[in-house]
């Protein structure tokens, strides 16, 4: 009995100096995949530090941390990295289970499972419709179009977040909707989120917006439209060339 | 209520295979039902009306899909023969090269096997190149989980049993022994491991059907 008292004191000490151990993001701006990070953290109340990257120039640290896909957001927690946005997230959920992000029912979290993986597949679409034009955008817009329907008549239902009445992964998982697409929307000139035809996903938007980690953390909208607009242009011009 | 586990899914498949390879490992009673692909089941829609695939697990008149998720809910809700591990930076670890398999691995083996010619040479050497980080994560030890069979060795099945078929049936190999031998190792050691070898569908059925459906050129739409 004394063994076992000694075992579980030795563990939470431990795991509490893992947890207050350093903890340090490798994010991007505006990438709403290093954001998804940073909405988890301060979500959850979890001081990190923020180090921003270069994507035309990757640090040796980001290079040692994500040696096969050599992309942030990495997140080093005691000098151990872990890759992915979603895989993030899942480490951040077990390892700091306050704000639970996920439910607590195992067939719930497989529902929202389910909506991670979807978002995850999905997604891609939309920046398709960024980078593209012709006839590869043309799909690329249909498919945003109907990955949005799917969301709205299966993902959502009648409460207010994905997580039920408070937001959760799968909030997170989306949240590129509900703002960088209203910005690629611009740049493109077309309009694929209709309020009428998504009411749901637009009541949605507004919701999540309001969330104060998120309305407190998200990139500047004009900043944003700049950024990526120039970036578009460079991108369909290099294109042109080839 | 008694339990009820139902499992709809294709002997082909290696994402059917995978769920069943869980459920036999942590010996889960279950009952199956073998969908035709070509023609899907008014139930199998109703379990799965987003994507219409196999496999779908339904616990108790829940349906659950996407192989990989079902794993993670069989592992959370039956605890004997885990198939995770139970540190959070193992699991994220295992997480990340179960994507890694079928988010990464599996498109560009396919382009490698029946791609465009004129690209052939190159998406062979970028299947190589990322076959070889899974060389260097298996290093020695018996199976990616380690001791036993874990999440990442059923999520590979494709890697460890698939791929062999499917490189007679395009003409082109890539996991070779010389440059690939530990990962053909783990290939070896995981198609003989019981629980496994069982739930292999059997190779010259799998063949004729992949020749006969989609002759020389062939797909992994077994889903």
């Amino acid at each position: 009995m004394t063994s076992l008292v000694e075992l579980l004191t030795y563990l939470s000490v431990s795991l509490s100096s893992l947890s207050m151990a350093e903890l340090k993001l490798l994010g991007s701006w505006p990438s709403p995949f290093s954001y998804r990070v940073i909405w988890a953290l301060k979500l959850k109340g979890i001081p990190y530090e923020y180090i921003e990257e270069d994507l035309s120039n990757k640090s040796p640290l980001l290079l040692q941390h994500s040696p096969v896909y050599k992309k942030i957001p990495v997140l080093l927690h005691a000098g151990k990295p872990i890759c992915e946005s979603m895989i993030i997230l899942e480490y951040i959920e077990e390892f700091w289970p306050q704000i639970p992000l996920l439910p607590f029912d195992p067939f719930q979290r497989a529902i929202a499972r389910f909506w991670v993986k979807f978002a995850d597949d999905k997604i891609p679409a939309m920046w398709i419709v960024y980078r593209s034009s012709g006839k590869e955008q043309e799909k690329a817009m249909k498919d945003t179009v109907e990955m949005l329907r799917v969301i709205e008549e299966h993902a959502l239902g009648s409460k207010k977040f994905f997580g039920g009445e408070e937001i959760g992964m799968v909030d997170i998982a989306f949240g590129q909707i509900a703002e960088w697409l209203g910005v690629i929307e611009e740049i493109v000139g077309v309009k694929l989120l209709e309020d009428h035809t998504f009411p749901r996903l637009h009541a949605w938007i507004l919701n999540f917006k309001e969330v104060p980690v998120i309305r407190d953390n998200l990139p500047d909208h004009h900043e944003m439209f700049v950024f990526f607009k120039r970036r578009r242009e460079l991108l369909l011009s290099s294109s042109q060339d080839q | 209520m008694a339990e009820e586990v139902l499992l709809f899914g294709a002997w082909g498949s290696p994402f059917s295979r995978r769920v069943e390879m869980a459920l036999k490992l942590k010996g889960i009673q279950y009952k199956y039902f073998e969908e035709d692909i070509t023609n899907k089941s008014p139930t199998l829609l109703k379990y799965n009306p987003i994507h219409k695939k196999i496999p779908v697990l339904v616990h108790n008149g829940k349906p659950i899909a996407e192989s990989q998720v079902i794993l993670e809910y069989i592992d959370e809700t039956w605890k004997g023969h885990p198939i995770f591990p139970k540190d959070p930076y193992e699991r994220a670890n295992a997480r990340f090269w179960a994507k890694f398999i079928d988010e990464k691995c599996l498109p560009v083996i396919h382009n490698a096997l029946w791609g465009e010619e004129k690209q052939h040479e190159n998406a062979v050497k970028e299947a190589c190149e990322l076959l070889k980080h899974l060389e260097d994560e298996i290093g020695e030890k018996k199976y990616f989980g380690g001791e036993a069979i874990g999440f990442v060795d059923i999520v590979a099945n494709i890697i460890g049993f698939w791929l062999g078929i499917f490189e007679e049936t395009s003409g082109t190999k890539l996991l070779t022994r010389v440059e690939f031998p530990k990962l053909s190792n783990w290939a070896d050691v995981f198609v003989s491991s019981s629980g496994i070898k069982e739930n292999l569908p059997p190779k010259d059925k799998l063949i004729a059907y992949l020749r006969t459906r989609f002759g020389t050129r062939s797909t992994d739409a077994s889903k």
